[in-house]
């Protein structure tokens, strides 16, 4: 049964980080092999058609965190990663019609913000300055291995150093400034800085994106240091629409993979992993195949990797008490729309309407949302972050259709006493009406819909508890006790079994960093004389 | 009087009409006997005649389902897999770390049922332990009470009152009889390191057992027994206590004071080629790579006759370790005591120092002596395991 070639390395699961990892490997000279289960490679960076003719992200839809590095390193440009718009702007869509609009623009913002606050349209500049800078001094350590706190290592010590030379570096005032906020909730940081609610509800619906929390939970802050410690195009914390979809992240980073002599395989589940002597040794397909290699990755989330692909009866009870406590309630719905034309507000503001829309008109709107969510109940009146890919990239509708792409919160994938296809219907209804507050013609022109809720994206993308992140970026789930304290450098506690997905560091999000980390932990394995 | 809150044994009526003494202490949330007329008397009676101790507040867990034996098997160090049904068997499980959390004898009742006997509680840890396995796990502590009949004549004795069968069953084994029509579980098994025997029943039974082993044991001079006198036979047994000379990984603070098996000198029931994973494994095989083990809990004869109580150990100027139990050793005529140390000193025959400190007519004394490092069990006579 096993299988004709033996390789060094074999993938599970070709998301995007399993991809950046395998281009990494194969880079480096090894023989590695992908599996996917799902038709497409890609995982939640996919585009896929929703309805004839139309076709949206299937997930994941703006890009902000990819890793200059590692477009730099795998060449994505020359394997045709291009960007469709970049510095997009953010609009908040407010309930009376008015709008809001953050441009890259310093300058623009802050004339559009003086409308609602002079205070605040003051007060911005030198905020996102700040807070940029303390999320770029984390930013530094997406690329790094977390060190082992028991720093026996030369490298591990030299990582808490450069740690603690980072956070020095910032000066003794952002120092402190980091250090106070970041374990703070976002509603305290922003009223403390702001008074305008259609500023702070913007800020207070990223501070939630892809998370169990509401902007007045603990980790809110952190939440938003992470999306801004992100550095695409050159622009931190700023937005991009891939030409084609994130698929097309997708397929530069397949062609990399390829070009690096990676084979990648889709269709093909691995129902687990096999572990012999207390050693990962190879992977058994669905279809009853055995695929053996050295190294074993997984990108799939830590759960689904410990619990169902290698089996608790090969791991200790502390551990696997650990695996199975990793928060991941899922709460963010997808939803697209085929439009067959853009409401007329919309279209008469063409460059607001490329960029980013997003309903959150205050920190209580989004507050209430969690609320429900808190108790196990879709929102009442969910919050929305809508891109229309289809004014960049005129192939992913017919012409005069348009494509709307949206994320809503909150749709928790932990339901109380709703069922999931009561709240499918829940979800797509308030979201339609919830766009209907703020653009009264746009309902009617939706020729058709597709919405997937957590279980939906657990179901088809394989993301346990449908979870953006592959398990909470909480203070207790990320860097050292990413994704359980003791295993934050790709290793496991099988020996030759490696994480290399968002469950790992530096968490979710389209980066790249996991799958690069975690090639470059399996490298330096690989070099060690094999074990007897 | 704390006491009052305190539940008592299904033989504490039994019990707490002899216990003229009235020395009370709480064991596991009742209230049972340190001594009860004298514990001397209670002493040589665990080494020359019969002894009585009620051991109901022990913590029993009953495991079933068809994972049952997988489950255990992942659970405790030594191989299940040669457990036999009927047997018996002391073990310790461990953590994640390989560091022992309890030490305790497993019944094996049948092919997918077992009791765990524990000292603490573990409920969490086992239940913990069995995600995805599939098995039931029970705390049946309530629904067993136990008396163990300990000494040269514990056979005897039982054979006396009625009990069937007992010639025949060898140490470490089970049998399932009946007395009177009432269901008995009799285990060879002891805290003594003697000839003995613990009877299992119904908690509604305790009055009735009791009253027909005091007639049976009459003429023996079957004497129930306190915890002081059997805590010096376990000593003498060689017995470790959990949280006395060690402290269980769960309960320990500081992670220096855990203690894997090798270092409690139970190496012997750690089995690393048993089939499967079991919790702690990999910790334990990357300790065995190691040389020596950082620690060792040895049996330790001292000179003199104070009992070396929570004394300390020195090898040359260098302290190396504590004793975690000692006492005077009537039987043995011996100064002895079980000591934690430095794993290079643990060898049989090494030559140590100990300061002792004792007191004497309202003064502390200080007392430097020399001890040596011996085999456990202090005490082990052949009728034990005959
Ligand atoms: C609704 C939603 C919106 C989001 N929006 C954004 C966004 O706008 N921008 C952004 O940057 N991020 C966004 N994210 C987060 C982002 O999509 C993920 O964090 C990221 O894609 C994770 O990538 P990955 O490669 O680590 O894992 P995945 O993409 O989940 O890849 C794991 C792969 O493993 C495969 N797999 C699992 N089990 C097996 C098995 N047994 N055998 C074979 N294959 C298996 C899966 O099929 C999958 O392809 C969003 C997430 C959600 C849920």
């Amino acid at each position: 049964m096993s299988g004709e070639t033996h390789y060094d390395a074999i993938i599970v699961g070709g998301g995007h980080n399993g991809l950046v990892c395998a281009a990494y490997l194969g880079t480096a000279g090894l023989k590695v092999l992908v599996l996917e289960a799902a038709a497409q490679l890609g995982g939640a960076a996919v585009t896929r058609e929703f309805h004839p003719g139309y076709r949206a992200s299937a997930v994941a839809h703006l890009l902000h965190l990819l890793h200059p590095r590692v477009i730099a390193d795998l060449k994505l440009t020359q394997h045709g990663l291009a960007f469709a718009a970049t510095d997009l702007p953010t609009t908040a869509l407010l309930p009376d019609g008015d709008r809001l609009t953050l441009a890259a623009d310093p300058a623009a913002s802050r004339t559009a913000l003086a409308r609602f606050s002079p205070h605040d349209a003051e007060a911005l500049p030198a905020f996102t300055e700040r807070f940029n800078r303390l999320a770029a001094a984390l930013g530094r350590f997406l690329l790094k291995t977390p060190p082992q706190i028991s720093a026996a290592q030369w490298q591990d010590r030299r990582t808490l150093l450069e740690f603690a030379l980072s956070l020095r570096r910032l000066g003794r005032r952002d120092m402190r400034e980091l250090t106070r906020i970041i374990g703070m909730n976002a509603a305290d940081l922003l009223d403390d800085n702001f008074e305008s609610d259609a500023l702070k509800g913007v800020f207070a619906l990223d501070s939630v994106l892809g998370g169990f929390l509401g902007p007045k939970s603990p980790n809110s802050v952190f939440n938003l240091l992470y999306r801004a410690a992100g550095n695409v195009a050159g622009r931190q914390n700023g937005l991009i629409q891939p030409k084609g979809g994130m698929g097309a992240v997708t397929a530069a980073l397949a062609s990399a993979a390829s070009a690096a002599g990676v084979e990648l395989r889709t269709g093909a589940p691995v129902e687990w992993i096999r572990i012999a002597d207390g050693r990962a040794v190879g992977v058994v397909l669905e279809s009853g195949r055995e695929i053996s290699a050295r190294h074993i990755l997984s990108s799939a989330d830590p759960r689904r990797t410990f619990l169902t692909l290698v089996g608790p009866e090969h791991l200790d009870t502390g551990f696997v008490r650990h695996v199975r406590g990793i928060h991941m309630n899922g709460c963010a719905a997808k939803i697209h729309l085929a439009l067959d034309g853009l409401p007329e507000a919309w279209q008469a503001d063409p460059e607001m309407t490329a960029g980013r829309l997003v309903v959150a008109p205050s920190i209580d709107f989004m507050e209430r949302a969690f609320d429900d969510a808190k108790y196990g109940r879709v929102s009442e009146a969910p919050a929305l972050e809508v891109t229309v890919p289809s004014l960049h990239d005129s192939a992913l509708a017919p012409a005069g259709g348009h494509v709307l792409s949206i994320v809503a919160q909150f749709a928790p994938y932990q339901l109380r006493e709703t069922v999931a296809e009561a709240a499918r219907d829940q979800i797509a209804a308030r979201v339609l009406a919830a766009l209907g507050t703020v653009a009264p013609d746009l309902p009617d022109r939706v020729r058709a819909q597709e919405v997937l809720t957590p279980q939906d994206l657990e179901r088809q993308f394989r993301l346990t508890g449908g979870h953006w992140h592959h398990g909470e970026m909480s203070l207790d789930q990320v860097f050292l006790l990413r994704p359980v304290g003791g295993f934050q450098q790709y290793r496991t506690p099988i020996d030759g079994l490696y994480l290399c997905g968002a469950g790992a560091h530096p968490g979710g999000g389209v980066s790249g960093a996991p799958g690069a980390n975690a090639a470059r932990e399996v490298l330096k394995d690989h070099k060690l004389p094999r074990a007897a | 009087m704390s006491e009052q809150y305190l539940r008592e044994t299904p033989f504490h009526d039994r019990i707490a009409a002899v216990a003229s003494a009235q020395s009370w202490e709480r064991w596991q949330g009742h209230i049972t006997a340190v001594t009860l007329g004298g514990m001397d008397r209670e002493y040589f009676a665990i080494r020359n005649s019969a002894s009585v101790y009620d051991v109901s507040p022990l913590i029993k867990y009953r495991i079933t389902g068809a994972d049952a034996a997988r489950f255990v098997d992942r659970l405790i160090t030594r191989d299940v897999a040669r457990c036999a049904i009927g047997q018996a068997y002391y073990t310790p499980w461990c953590d994640d770390d390989g560091k022992v959390i309890e030490d305790g004898t497993l019944f094996r009742l049948g092919k997918a049922d077992f009791l765990l006997n524990a000292a603490l509680h573990n409920l969490h840890w086992l239940r913990d332990t069995a995600y995805g396995f599939d098995v039931t796990i029970e705390d049946v502590s309530a629904e067993i009470a136990g008396l163990s009949v300990q000494g040269p004549l514990a056979q005897t004795v039982l054979i006396a009152m009625g009990i069937g069968g007992l010639e025949r069953l060898a140490h470490m084994r089970l049998a399932e009889t009946r007395l009177d029509d009432r269901p008995m579980r009799v285990s060879r098994t002891g805290f003594t390191g003697d000839l003995g025997y613990e009877l299992w029943i119904r908690p509604g039974d305790a009055s009735w057992l009791w009253d027909r082993l005091m007639a049976a044991g009459a003429l023996y001079n079957v004497l129930p027994i306190g915890s002081a006198a059997l805590n010096h036979a376990r000593i003498e047994a060689g017995f470790i206590l959990v949280n006395v000379d060690f402290i269980s990984a769960t309960y320990a603070l500081r992670p220096s004071q855990k203690r894997s098996p090798y270092e409690l000198g139970l190496g012997w029931a750690v089995n690393l080629k048993k089939d499967g994973y079991f919790i702690g494994k990999r910790a334990l095989l990357a300790e065995r790579k190691a040389a020596t083990p950082r620690r060792a809990l040895v049996g330790l004869e001292i000179d003199g006759r104070k009992p070396a109580v929570d004394a300390f150990i020195y090898a040359g100027k260098r302290e190396v370790g504590r004793t975690t139990s000692a006492i005077w050793s009537p039987t043995l005529k011996k100064n002895i005591a079980i000591a934690s140390i430095a794993g290079d000193q643990a060898l049989p025959g090494t030559e140590l120092g100990i300061e002792i400190w004792h007191p004497k007519e309202l003064k502390i004394e200080r007392s430097m002596v020399g001890c040596r490092v011996v085999h456990r069990p202090f005490y082990d006579p052949p009728r034990k395991k005959a």
